[in-house]
């Protein structure tokens, strides 16, 4: 059942699911109260933003581009203050940030960028190297510890990137538009690799797309934003279980749920 | 042999010889005196004969051109950090260091001659304050152009600023410094030979640029030739290094190393 902030008119809900996850009852990892971003510049990118952040949940933010979405992301990091209304972050400093881009140190290699948040966290460095290497096994790429960023493709660049991010084993993952430069293939294995990991580890992630497919292939519950200045507009949550079958992207009820959040999103665009 | 190779090295050699043979030829041919224009082949005898004479006017030119490109890099390289650290020096010292770069050396070099006592230590400042400025710009311009977002991550994991000096701005920094270096070594050499000529025969310390000085007055200008042959050696053998340093420093991960692999 999608619940709708804002008093808009409820529509009747073209796709109902029942939520399936663990124990999302507790209070917000993250809670965003009448949030407002002004820049100094004069800019407006959010206005009376409501949002939680349930602990364990998959998240998607979905919305028009320039709506705000990366704004909201580095306010949850604490990157950047708000101008107005409130932010409580339960998470503390314990997080992983995965950029559009790879954003790696072109100077270091695999391994030396993965073990870069151990390091500056001043942990011992056998610890560190061990950690590392096991963060990046875990994203397949075990073998490419010592190539530098240059030798490796944009895909492997991204795992790389998700490596160093989950590093720490934080609890909770923010991502924005991590995949939108790759190729759909790389893209899709990428999915699936980062939904397993979730599937497998249950960190919260937040991961903002401007795809109504990638939200709903990916995420228990999609966010959707209004254009600037960026609200939420609409909560959907989607149904489907973990690790995803591997017909989910023609089944019916994945193509419903796209259905609703393109519906929000037209919505979205148009207010 | 590639195309590559015949392009690079084969085809300027070539171009050379045929410059240097045709010169020969028209020296040989038209008569010209060697005190108005030597062919090449008495320019090398004349190094060959004058070698005692030149090669310790070599030394102490090289010794001056080093010693002012280390200096240049050391408090170009100091200043650039202190500068990205506090914006409050830089705009109150880079004003200076840009009106030290932009007033011609040769205006300058006398009154330095008249401060400092010491010849060497004078030709030495010389040549620092013209090195030192491409190392000073271009590393302030390195320190700045850290990946913005990586400058996040390094704040999200609470580093430091030393530690985000030494991780992140230091390395992102490092093309930039060179290709700094690379135009300082050029220019510390342009800088002790100019503060030679400056300086003319007054000082104890007699480069190479005192030895054309004083082949000109006795119009031995073989030896003039001969010494500018040195000259030119010298800068080429710096630009050869330097840029062979830039490449072993930078060929596993820099853009601009890419087409060398290939």
């Amino acid at each position: 059942m999608a619940s709708r902030s804002g008093a808009r008119p409820a529509r009747k809900p073209r796709y109902s699911g029942t939520v399936q996850s663990g124990p999302v009852q507790a209070s917000p990892l993250v809670r965003l109260r009448g949030v407002g971003k002004r820049y100094a510049n004069g800019t407006e990118a959010l206005a009376g933003l409501d949002l939680e952040v349930r602990a364990g949940e998959f998240l998607s933010l979905l919305g028009p581009s320039g709506c705000g979405k990366s704004t909201v992301l580095r306010l949850i990091a604490g990157l950047t203050d708000v101008t107005a209304g409130t932010i409580e972050r339960r998470h503390g400093h314990d997080l992983g940030f995965v950029f559009q881009e790879a954003t790696l140190m072109p100077w270091a290699t695999a391994l030396q960028n993965v073990l870069l948040p151990l390091k500056l966290k001043r942990l011992p460095s056998s610890d560190a190297a061990e950690g590392a290497a096991k963060a990046l096994a875990a994203m397949g790429l075990e073998a490419f510890g010592n190539s530098y960023p240059r030798e490796l493709s944009g895909g492997m660049r991204m795992r790389v990137s998700i490596a160093r991010a989950l590093v720490t084993e934080p609890r909770l993952l923010l991502m924005d538009e991590p995949f939108a430069a790759l190729d759909e293939i790389t893209r899709h294995r990428l999915n699936d690799d980062l939904l397993a990991l979730w599937a497998e580890r249950r960190f919260t992630v937040v991961f903002v797309t401007h795809s109504v497919f990638e939200s709903v292939y990916l995420s228990q519950r999609v966010a959707v934003m209004s254009a600037r200045p960026g609200r939420v507009i609409a909560s959907i949550p989607t149904e489907a279980a973990v690790p995803r079958h591997a017909h989910f992207r023609t089944s019916r009820p994945y193509a419903e749920a796209c259905e609703a959040v393109s519906a929000e999103l037209q919505q979205a665009i148009a207010a | 042999m590639t195309g590559g190779f015949w392009q690079k090295i084969v085809a300027p050699i070539a171009i050379g010889i045929v410059v240097l043979a045709l010169w020969e030829f028209i020296v040989r041919r038209a008569g010209i005196a060697p005190y108005l224009l030597p062919g090449p082949i008495l320019i090398l005898q004349t190094l060959i004969d004058d070698w005692g004479t030149l090669l310790p006017s070599l030394w102490i030119t090289l010794e001056i051109t080093l010693l002012a490109l280390l200096a240049a890099v050391v408090v170009g390289g100091l200043l650039a950090i202190l500068f990205t650290q506090s914006k409050w020096l830089e705009l109150s010292l880079l004003p200076y260091a840009i009106v030290l770069q932009v007033t011609p050396i040769v205006a300058i070099a006398p009154l330095i001659l008249i401060w400092v006592n010491n010849t060497l230590a004078s030709l030495l400042i010389c040549a620092w304050i013209v090195a030192f400025f491409p190392i000073l710009s271009n590393t302030i311009l390195g320190l700045n152009s850290a990946d913005r977002n990586l400058v996040s991550l390094f704040k999200l994991y609470g580093a430091g600023r030393w530690q985000t000096l030494i991780h992140l701005r230091l390395p992102a920094a490092l093309p930039y410094f060179l290709s700094g270096l690379r135009i300082s070594g050029g220019l510390s050499l342009i800088g002790a030979i100019v503060a030679e000529f400056v300086a003319g025969t007054g000082g104890t310390a007699s480069g190479l640029a005192f030895r054309i000085l004083e082949a000109g007055y006795q119009l031995k200008v073989p030896r003039m030739f001969a010494a500018l042959v040195l000259i030119s050696l010298s800068g080429i053998v710096i630009f050869l290094a330097l840029s062979l340093l830039s490449h072993l420093l930078l060929r596993r991960w820099h853009e601009s190393e890419l087409g060398r692999d290939n």
